[in-house]
């Protein structure tokens, strides 16, 4: 990775919005570099995504989210990679992880009830051929979402205009 | 009754930024670019020390000059970051930098000594001099010397009933900073008339592209000058009123006994906090200092960058995070541009004239703020620019 492009990623991962323009600003460098670069970094899918990081908790709709430890006997020739990959295609499934530790693979699951999640627990994931157990976890209460508190820290409780 | 209010105290100016901050208070939805310090909160850490100390029960006094590890780890703060040696024992904790200046000046002034000042400057320094029975004496930086300094400016303004300057380099609300050899520049005068020096130091971890240079560290200049710093800027720790004071035996020991007298010493919390912020730099090469300013400079870019495109002119600052624009060529005194940008487009500035006599030609604009408000800012801007066309 080059200087640049780590200088780029960083204000991208700060704040996705800011324009080409902008951050030519900001490193001083000309503008259609940074386009290129970014371009370039999309399309090696460094970066994977432009999103916005939601607390749900302040919405109405009700999300259920879960984390699931999936212990799982690894195949021959390819691993964890079917499994994993099977998984990971459902669109209910948010994340899915490989893990050093005492389960194989770390599943984020979002759907609109407790039992929606359960329902594609049992029978779903258990049901794949390779899987030894689950256990399921609810997510209560988030307090940090991709390194940003949800309660934000107010820097802004400063005076509005001083010495 | 009596008037019980001394003259000293009436004559004093009230804050030209007071009037201002009125305005923009009642202003809704504005974005300011006035706010004069950190966008940052206290790092955890730091935060969590000053908790850590309050729950084992520190909720004494200290000694007068400060928690004694405090005082070594400035020393080696101030040895490792700016090559400036002070021993511990001629450090002074204070409640701020101000409370260093205020001080500084009490211990040296006698009445009727002239106090020169760069200007524009710091509002507290002049009303300081002032309380302090000095003179105080404002010495025009010119914005085509990048508002800094000039031996022959400062040869100019020495009188015989001139005893102190005042430095403030990095400095509010320029954003300029000065150089080694500029510095030597203004030192030979300095020593020639044999001026006390009260340098401000207190945004040296803030510079951009060029590394601080400190006045005490030049040859001559240890023994006649004030070092005054502090936590505030460099750790974002404004409120928790840290500075402290490094000075010639003598001078220390006057300071030290006002301090004494008048404030015992620094809060014991706000001491502890700043032990974990020198101890948690050490550890990691002031690695959160470092990302600070990486972001202040980052903005400081793009604000000059967006000064350049809405057609306002403006030197290159190179610490601090102000900016310090001119607005000469919308037509408007820096006063009435920044009342009718506030109305007209709910950004605030703060006009130079807040500053000192001179600084009539700019406004400083803080970039302390996010890349959002920053942003929207200039669009505003712009617009309020094209509107005057």
């Amino acid at each position: 990775m080059t200087a640049l492009e780590k200088d780029i990623l960083n204000i991208l991962t700060d704040d996705a919005r800011i324009s080409a323009k902008q951050i030519s600003a900001m490193l001083s460098v000309d503008e259609n570099t940074v386009k290129n670069c970014i371009a370039k970094l999309e399309q090696c899918g460094a970066i994977v995504k432009y999103t916005a990081i939601v607390n749900d908790a302040v919405l109405d709709d009700s999300i259920v989210e879960a984390w699931i430890e999936v212990k799982v006997t690894p195949k021959k020739k390819e691993g964890f990679d079917g499994i994993a990959k099977q998984i990971a295609s459902f669109p209910e499934v948010k994340s899915v992880y490989l893990m050093s530790g005492a389960y194989d693979l770390a599943v984020l699951i979002e759907d609109r009830s407790l039992q929606q999640v359960s329902r594609f627990v049992s029978e779903r994931i258990s049901t794949f051929d390779g899987v030894i157990s689950t256990a399921t976890h609810f997510v209560l209460k988030k307090y940090k979402i991709e390194g940003t508190l949800t309660e934000r820290e107010d820097a802004d409780n400063r005076i509005l205009v001083q010495a | 009754m009596r008037d019980f209010v001394n003259q000293k105290s009436k004559l004093l100016k009230p804050s030209g930024i007071r009037k201002f901050f009125d305005i923009v208070r009642e202003t809704e939805g504005a974005i300011s670019l006035g706010v004069g310090e950190p966008d940052f909160v206290t790092p955890w850490k730091v935060r969590s020390a000053a908790i850590t100390s309050l729950q084992r029960g520190f909720t004494q006094y200290t000694g007068n000059r400060g928690i004694p590890q405090l005082l070594e780890l400035i020393s080696r703060y101030l040895f490792e970051r700016f090559a400036l040696s002070y021993d511990p024992k001629h450090i002074l904790v204070t409640v701020g930098g101000s409370e260093a200046i205020d001080l500084a000046l009490r211990a040296c002034v006698e009445r009727g000594e002239e106090v020169l000042i760069p200007d524009p400057a710091y509002v507290s320094y002049a009303p300081l001099v002032t309380l302090a029975d000095g003179v105080p004496v404002a010495l025009e930086c010119l914005e085509e010397d990048n508002f800094v300094l000039k031996a022959h400016n400062l040869e100019k303004a020495i009188t015989p009933n001139t005893k102190a300057i005042i430095l403030t380099y990095p400095n509010n609300p320029t954003g300029a900073i000065m150089t080694k050899a500029e510095l030597e520049e203004i030192a030979k005068v300095i020593v020639k008339h044999d001026l006390l020096v009260i340098t401000d130091e207190i945004y040296a971890e803030l510079t951009y592209g060029k590394t601080h240079a400190s006045i005490a560290n030049l040859p001559n200049m240890k023994e006649r000058t004030v070092y005054v710093s502090g936590f505030s800027k460099a750790f974002a720790m404004t409120g928790w009123r840290m500075g402290y004071v490094c000075a010639p035996a003598e001078i220390d020991e006057a300071m030290f006994k006002i301090h004494q007298y008048g404030i015992m010493c620094a809060p014991i919390t706000s001491q502890y906090a700043s032990i974990e912020a020198l101890k948690d730099g050490f550890s990691d090469g002031f690695a959160t200092v470092e990302e600070m300013r990486d972001s202040y400079d980052k903005r400081r870019k793009f604000v000059l960058h967006s000064l350049t495109e809405i057609g306002l002119q403006c030197f290159e600052p190179q610490g601090a995070f102000y900016a310090f624009p001119s607005v000469k060529s919308s037509g408007l005194d820096a006063e009435t541009f920044a009342e009718k940008l506030l109305r007209q487009e709910k950004v605030a500035v703060v006009p130079g004239v807040a500053f000192g006599s001179f600084g009539g030609n700019n406004v400083r604009l803080s970039y302390a703020t996010s890349m959002q408000s920053l942003s929207k800012a200039f669009d505003r801007m712009d617009a309020f620019l094209q509107s005057l066309k």
